[in-house]
């Protein structure tokens, strides 16, 4: 019994060491996150868990700060993670990022890192670098899953296929939101071809009182499956309510809303994050632009909700995934959406960041509008039709 | 009235003259210590944290780097100047709370100076465009609710807090308008690749002239409160009004000029905030100053020295909070927690500086009183 214990102890720190000794370029990276809100918004628990996931296979301990505004406190935490010997400052909300290329200029030394920003392409910074993922993949995905329902509530005899009409409720008229509500309605209509849209936009990233009361419009304009893309449970708890199904954003929402959430889609920020250690840890260089895909494993839908879901749903989605991963669908096919009526063979996106909104580059050729190829953020920012915007003041 | 014998309560509370000023900062610092032995109990308690690496953490996030102690000293100057800002009309007890939008209009002329004419003009003179328009913009905005109180004795706490709101739909307004990219928003930094509007640094310090000026300040406020005529008028309005009415102060144009002064304060810190740190517009601009200095003012008792000191306390608290979260992965809202127990005790203290607390004695009149 002795020599056993004796053994695994022995065993043991061998094993220590091999994987102390593996870690060790690692352990020179010291990681810093800059977060907008903290665990209670959604979308920054979705990253605050990819950080923690990323770093505790690394060994390392990551610096959090939570709530730091979009102001020159941003610039001020990422200074400040640069001072504590940071070598990767990572900010995770869009307004973050010209505070972030303020500190980036200071700290040549130091990668800088950002979700959802535009401006890496452009800056010329060698240590200033932009990220986000093929999001729309997901959303097309959850679209399916609508779509789903939506043939099932027709096949019920509860609506018209006339009466097929999605909700969906918008933070801002702007590009990343048009491209997520856009791919989620093709995935509907992929699967239901009488579907329509309504949109509403509350003006805020996070605001749950203004997200619930967009619920509460489109409940009553009768849409029967509802989607969003902003950050709170304001409007999944009023679906949860009024019973009306809706496919969630960020994380599931299964335990507070077990007989209406049918599924969500997210981004997986770990892969990313284990890029850009690893980059750092072995001197080499981070890309300006990453864009993670379903194949990276950057984007992944939650388990379906049976209790909610139309029968086949996670059939359907899976089926879809590998064609979406082979390339045999693209999201935003030119053959699938039209715009005034008329399909399109040619489309200038503003690709470049710039006051005066320019039209810079060319998106759409074989066949396919090229979402998230020329930088990492979505620039997708046709009307197509089908969908109705019921306000466009943000 | 019948003179009945009555049973004397347990306690009594009686008001006290005036302490000497030994005692009263004796029970101040007796609270303050009340306080953190209260803090230390609960963050054991709680988080099962050592108290004292909590409160270690507070003081780290202040002065463990250069940069963390020119960051407080910013802060205390900003909220240093709008606290300034308000007391003048404070101790007229014209109580505006309407600084966060005196403000906020002062940033947005600031910021529509920046953007508007950046094309047109060189860079000093669009500097210059922006002091005159910010201070002339929270001097409207002050003097707006000052004049309705004048004329038509309207509410000015209602009023102001209002103004407030206005503001705050101006800016978000402006922000659709100005926003990079397309639908996103934000404005970002205003020009900063030009740098054009941008506040002069002194000696590679950024936050240096902040601070400069509202030391400045600081001194022109407490000379004006206390030895200019102005000042005077002040406070004896703030006393009666009637009074001053006798002595023959006109009431209704002290109250317009303390409100254009008061504004136009607020209106010169938003300036700072958009042109001198930050160099953007949002409605959190701000971050609740205009509130927060109801309470700088209240602890120093009006008085702009004293209010350095408290306005470093509740700053010293504060960036305290956010390292205690970010130290012990604890949520914000329990810093938040430890932040009003500190100043719970701090106020509360005052109460036993004003007055006696006397225990009822079994041995006089065997527990009665006459009443």
């Amino acid at each position: 019994m002795k020599k056993l214990i004796a053994l695994i102890i022995c065993l043991t720190l061998c094993l220590g060491t091999v994987a102390a000794l593996a870690a060790e370029p690692a352990a020179k990276v010291k990681i810093g996150f800059i977060f907008l809100h903290d665990e209670n918004s959604t979308y920054d628990l979705n990253f605050i868990n990819g950080a923690k996931e990323a770093c505790a296979k690394f060994g390392i301990e990551p610096i959090l700060k939570t709530n730091i505004d979009e102001s020159e406190a941003c610039y001020e935490a990422a200074a400040d993670l640069a001072d504590s010997g940071c070598n990767i400052v990572f900010a995770d909300s869009f307004g973050h990022e010209d505070y972030l290329i303020q500190a980036a200029k200071e700290y040549p030394n130091v990668q800088f890192c950002h979700a959802t920003g535009t401006k890496a392409h452009t800056e010329g910074l060698s240590n200033y670098h932009n990220a986000f993922a093929s999001i729309y993949q997901g959303r097309y995905l959850g679209g399916i899953s609508a779509g789903m329902k939506l043939n099932q509530l027709i096949a019920d005899g509860k609506i018209t296929a006339e009466q097929a009409k999605l909700g969906y409720i918008g933070a801002y008229t702007y590009a990343e939101v048009i491209s997520g509500y856009t791919s989620f309605f093709l995935g509907a209509r992929s699967v239901c071809p009488t579907a329509t849209m309504e949109v509403t936009f509350t003006g805020s990233w996070y605001d749950p009182a203004l997200e619930q009361e967009g619920a509460v419009k489109l409940i009553g304009n009768n849409c029967v499956v509802i989607s969003e893309h902003a950050d709170s449970m304001g409007a999944p708890s009023e679906c949860e309510k009024a019973g009306i199904p809706f496919v969630f954003y960020n994380g599931s929402a299964e335990s507070a809303c077990p007989t209406t959430y049918i599924v969500a889609s997210r981004i997986n920020w770990e892969p990313y994050f284990e890029f850009i250690i690893n980059a750092v840890a072995n001197g080499e260089e981070i890309p300006a632009d990453w864009t993670g895909t379903i194949a990276t494993e950057s984007v992944l839908l939650t388990d379906v909700n049976e209790k909610a879901a139309a029968p086949g749903t996670a059939e359907a989605i899976e089926a879809a995934k590998a064609k979406l991963e082979s390339g045999e669908v693209k999201v935003f096919d030119t053959a699938t959406f039209t715009v005034n009526g008329e399909t399109l063979t040619s489309y200038m996106a503003d690709v470049n960041t710039d006051p005066a909104y320019e039209k810079d580059t060319e998106a759409i050729s074989d066949g396919y509008f090229h979402e998230s190829e020329y930088r990492s953020a979505p620039y997708f920012d046709l009307q197509i039709d089908g969908i109705t915007l019921l306000d466009t003041k943000f | 009235m019948r003179n009945e014998t009555k049973r004397e309560p347990l306690i009594h509370i009686t008001r006290r003259g005036m302490l000497p000023w030994y005692r009263a900062w004796a029970i101040r610092g007796g609270a303050i210590a009340l306080a953190l032995l209260v803090c230390a109990l609960i963050t054991t308690l709680v988080t099962h944290q050592d108290p004292l690496a909590v409160f270690a953490s507070i003081f780290e996030a202040s002065f463990s780097t250069q940069r963390r102690t020119w960051i407080l000293f910013q802060n205390i100057a900003m909220l240093l100047s709008v606290s300034l800002a308000v007391i003048p009309a404070f101790r007229m007890r014209f109580w505006n709370l309407g600084a966060e939008g005196q403000m906020l209009v002062g940033g947005l002329a600031t910021a529509a100076c920046m953007i508007c004419l950046r094309d047109i003009f060189p860079n000093w003179l669009v500097i210059v465009c922006m002091v005159i328009t910010s201070i002339a913009a929270g001097a409207v905005w002050g003097v707006i609710p000052a004049l309705f109180k004048a004329k038509w004795d309207t509410n000015e706490t209602l009023f102001t807090l209002m103004m407030n709101y206005v503001a705050i739909q101006l800016v978000s307004f402006f922000i659709i308008v100005w926003e990079v990219p397309k639908g996103a928003g934000k404005i970002g930094i205003i020009n900063q690749s030009t740098e054009i509007g941008w506040l002069p640094t002194i000696g590679g310090q950024k936050y240096l002239l902040n601070i400069i000026i509202v030391a400045v300040l600081t001194v022109i406020m407490y000379i004006y409160l206390r030895y200019a005529k102005h000042g005077y008028e002040i406070s004896v309005v703030g006393e009666s009004e009637r009074t001053a009415r006798y002595v023959g102060i006109q009431v209704d144009k002290v109250i317009i000029r303390t409100m254009l002064f008061s504004g136009a304060l607020c209106g010169l810190t938003g300036l700072l905030l958009v042109g001198g740190t930050d160099h953007t517009l949002t409605t959190t601009i701000t971050g609740g100053r205009g509130f927060t200095a109801v309470m700088v003012a209240w602890l120093a008792k009006f008085n702009p020295i004293w209010m350095i000191g408290t306005s470093f306390l509740l700053v010293f608290l504060e960036r305290g909070a956010g390292q205690i979260s970010t130290s012990f992965g604890l949520n914000q809202s329990f810093s938040d927690i430890l932040t009003g127990i500190i100043l719970f005790f701090i106020i509360g203290c005052e109460f036993f500086i004003n007055y006696r607390i006397a225990f009822r004695h079994p041995g006089k009149n065997g527990g009665k009183a006459h009443v």
